[in-house]
């Protein structure tokens, strides 16, 4: 344990501080999936160039170019999250697609995509979930045949975020129907363009519709659209799948959050009596807190783990689970503050940004369901953490 | 910075964990339990022989000058061993009190023999976390006269006993007359504590005031939180054996899901603690304008999962779980002390809100 940071982070965090003061006024909210106007892509290009996005992308496919350093990566999140000033642009094309293209994809890909993804001049959406097919993701049925020089795909994805708003997806389709569920899925990069692709909305619990279905007829994708070989496509899904999962759990989030609760809780009067004096509210903070410090201590710790080449096992395992369930019931808590305020949903006199925290608190749900389930998680954790054996096939049905 | 443990320190885990899992087993901690004094003394001889007692005590005083983080990655071991045997009063707390003002004339006279093993140190500091109407200390022409409880690590003998008088931290020789030390029965067998009554008694102070007592207090529940640590870590790895073994439904009942998702998530409570603990122990020596605040959630949350742990590994053992035959249940009794330890949670997060300014 050494978390003294040498002369070079501290030079590093000032210029990292006198930027966010000097330019923060250029920053957006960090809004979830809307198309990025000529503002935020401009941020996010200035954000780029001075190293605060894109980091460790190659220089020659439109990033930074650093050397991976977790520390200052750290400090970055850090003042980003201290001055409540979003991190340059989060979609599931930069967290998810870049890294499994600078992985497993050909030079091609990478010139073609990369920079662009990074810039947000095109946006992903991630085609993965099928209304049969949610835990169970390998047993997914859209289809695609060689057609000439391309797959013709049918069927129907769920789920997909930012549908509407994006160019392109990336996704998983059967190509071999003959193979084990698992050798049978190719990854495909589909313009969202393409005759025959329609997008509906998906109106979930929070009166929005975050979510979308893709629906596919006779899609023609031309053959060099995939990545990895034809059969491959799980392993390469599973390369994203980690990056997700390491998105959902950005500890960061839950900090923010955090200073955004004790700022009410500092604000917010009820009986004459401040939110922050009442003992029994205190004791829910404070138990917050100290989850909220495990879950970034703990990301220090990956930190150090990924920077030394270590897997970190256990460590790692947990983040999605707990990070997501974390947030949820930060969001939870800044609701029971609120009381009766804390139900408002829309526009009042009243409100006291209640809403947000309502749409926060129906959003994690969602969290906690999505990109692997609690359960899925839970099942990774004893099979992969602790060793334990995976739940044994039912008998087929009928047989008794 | 690197935010992870050095190859020293895993080797002292490594060594300390060996040296207990070749010497202490269940039916140690039972024969332990019946109050068998010719095994304190053989584990403490262990303890002694390694030279844990001094881990913190400066190299000038014959100790090895090891940090906080050291003291806890060994109060880990021996939480994940149960080990019956002076620790957290003895070879921590009282270093550090005896230690808070250089060059006192006390930690010259008594940190050496600390280290040395040659007498131990009872600790009792409950008067400063949470005053009882029937015990303290009160002091009249130089002598001390009162009750202390829950000293910890009295059960040998000890030749000083530290405590506190008002604003103060003393020392007590306890061959000066007037000393009776008594053991308080309780639920954890593993780590005696004891009441100590004094009937006007000669005693000194050590120099420090309340900073000392505050920092002793501290460091004191960060070595509770990682006992707990430990404890739990043992709990749960003990549950997924058993639970690999034990058969129903001509399956191992550790591939049921429901099984299976019971140890998930105490695991996944009890890994990010790991990081808190570092966090907590090193910032007693390095980062001192967050300590104390530290202590207090590092003890509160590992109170809180730990209790949680030693409820749900229990079920997991079944019946079995229950009875004294496995022995569990000396695990989930030292976790249900140490929890109570230098403040309940809920005492130790009222502190952690006041040191951040928000009770007035």
């Amino acid at each position: 344990m050494d978390l003294n940071a040498g002369p070079e982070y501290k030079s590093f965090r000032e210029k990292v501080v006198t930027f966010l003061k000097e330019n923060s006024h250029m920053a957006g909210k960090g809004r979830t999936p809307v198309r990025p106007n000529q503002d935020e892509l401009e941020w996010q290009k200035k954000l780029i160039e001075n190293g605060y996005a894109a980091r460790t992308i190659p220089s020659e496919y439109g990033g930074f170019g650093a050397e991976s350093d977790v520390l200052k990566s750290r400090i970055i999140a850090e003042e980003f999250s201290q001055s409540s000033i979003p991190m340059g642009m989060a979609n599931q094309g930069i967290s998810m697609l870049v890294p499994t293209l600078l992985e497993l994809g050909t030079d091609e890909q990478k010139k073609s995509w990369i920079s662009k993804t990074i810039s947000g001049e095109v946006i992903w959406c991630q085609g993965y979930s099928e209304p049969g097919s949610g835990s169970d993701l390998a047993s997914l049925q859209t289809k695609a045949i060689i057609d000439g020089d391309d797959f013709i795909i049918n069927g129907q994805k769920i789920w997909t975020s930012g549908a509407q708003i994006s160019d392109m997806m990336f996704c998983l389709v059967r190509t071999e129907p003959d193979e084990p569920k698992h050798k049978g899925i190719s990854y495909l990069l589909i313009d969202m363009k393409t005759p025959g692709i329609e997008v509906r909305p998906l109106m979930t619990m929070t009166g929005h519709a975050e979510f979308n279905e893709v629906f596919f007829t006779d899609v023609r994708v031309p053959k060099s659209q995939i990545v990895g070989k034809r059969g491959e496509g799980w392993y390469v899904a599973n390369a994203t799948l980690t990056h997700e999962r390491g998105m959902l759990g950005d500890p960061n989030q839950s900090a923010t959050r955090l200073k955004e609760i004790i700022d009410l809780m500092q604000q917010e009067t009820v009986n004459g009596e401040k939110l922050i004096d009442n003992p029994v509210y205190l004791d829910r903070l404070m138990r917050l807190q100290a989850r909220v410090l495990s879950m970034s201590f703990n990301s220090l710790r990956l930190l150090t783990a990924s920077h030394k080449k270590l897997d970190a096992k256990m460590a790692k395992l947990i983040v999605k689970l707990n990070s997501c369930q974390l947030n949820q019931d930060l969001a939870g808590f800044a609701i029971d503050l609120l009381g009766e305020l804390g139900t408002i949903y829309g526009k009042s006199n009243h409100d006291h940004g209640s809403g947000k925290w309502q749409w926060k608190y129906m959003f994690d749900l969602g969290l906690i369901i999505g990109g692997g389930t609690a359960q899925i998680q839970k099942n990774i954790i004893s099979e992969a953490g602790l060793g334990m054996p995976r739940e044994p096939k039912p008998m087929a049905e009928g047989k008794k | 910075m690197e935010f992870a443990l050095s190859e020293e320190q895993e080797i002292l885990s490594e060594s300390v964990r060996k040296m207990l899992e070749d010497n202490i087993d269940i039916d140690l901690l039972r024969n332990h339990s019946k109050g068998d004094d010719v095994i304190r003394g053989n584990i403490r001889q262990l303890v002694v022989e390694m030279g844990l007692p001094g881990i913190l005590i400066p190299e000038e005083f014959g100790g090895s000058g090891l940090g906080v983080l050291e003291a806890a990655l060994i109060a880990e071991e021996f939480g994940r061993y149960a080990v019956p045997t002076p620790w957290i009063g003895n070879s921590v707390m009282a270093p550090i009190a005896l230690l808070y003002e250089k060059g006192n004339s006390l930690s010259e006279k008594w940190l050496p023999l600390i280290a040395s093993g040659e007498i131990t140190a009872c600790v009792s500091l409950t008067e400063a976390v949470g005053k009882r109407s029937n015990a303290g200390l009160s002091s009249k022409d130089s002598k001390v006269t009162g009750t202390a409880i829950f000293g910890l690590d009295g059960e040998l003998n000890p030749r000083i006993i530290i405590t506190v008088l008002e604003d103060n931290l003393i020392l007590i020789d306890t061959e000066k007359p007037g000393v009776t030390i008594s053991e308080i029965p309780t639920i954890d067998s593993t780590r005696p504590v004891v009441e100590v009554v004094f009937d006007s008694v000669d005693f000194e102070i050590i120099p420090g005031g309340k900073d000392a007592i505050q920092k002793t207090i501290g460091v004191g529940r960060v070595l509770l939180a990682a006992d707990i640590l430990g404890a739990s870590a043992n709990m749960i790895s003990n549950a997924v054996e058993y639970s690999l073994e034990r058969k129903q439904f001509n399956r191992v009942i550790g591939s049921f899901q429901a099984v299976k998702h019971m140890c998930a998530e105490m695991a996944a409570d009890l890994e990010p603690c790991k990081s808190l603990l570092w966090y907590a122990a090193y910032a007693q020596d390095n980062i001192r304008e967050e300590a104390a605040l530290l202590s207090c959630h590092v003890k509160a949350h590992l109170s809180e999962v730990g209790q949680d742990t030693a409820r749900t590994s229990t079920q997991v053992f079944g019946g079995m779980g229950f009875t004294d035959l496995l022995g569990m249940h000396y695990w989930f009794k030292r976790i249900g002390l140490s929890r109570q330890i230098l403040g309940g949670p809920e005492k130790v997060r009222q502190e952690a809100a006041r040191l951040q300014g928000f009770l007035s």
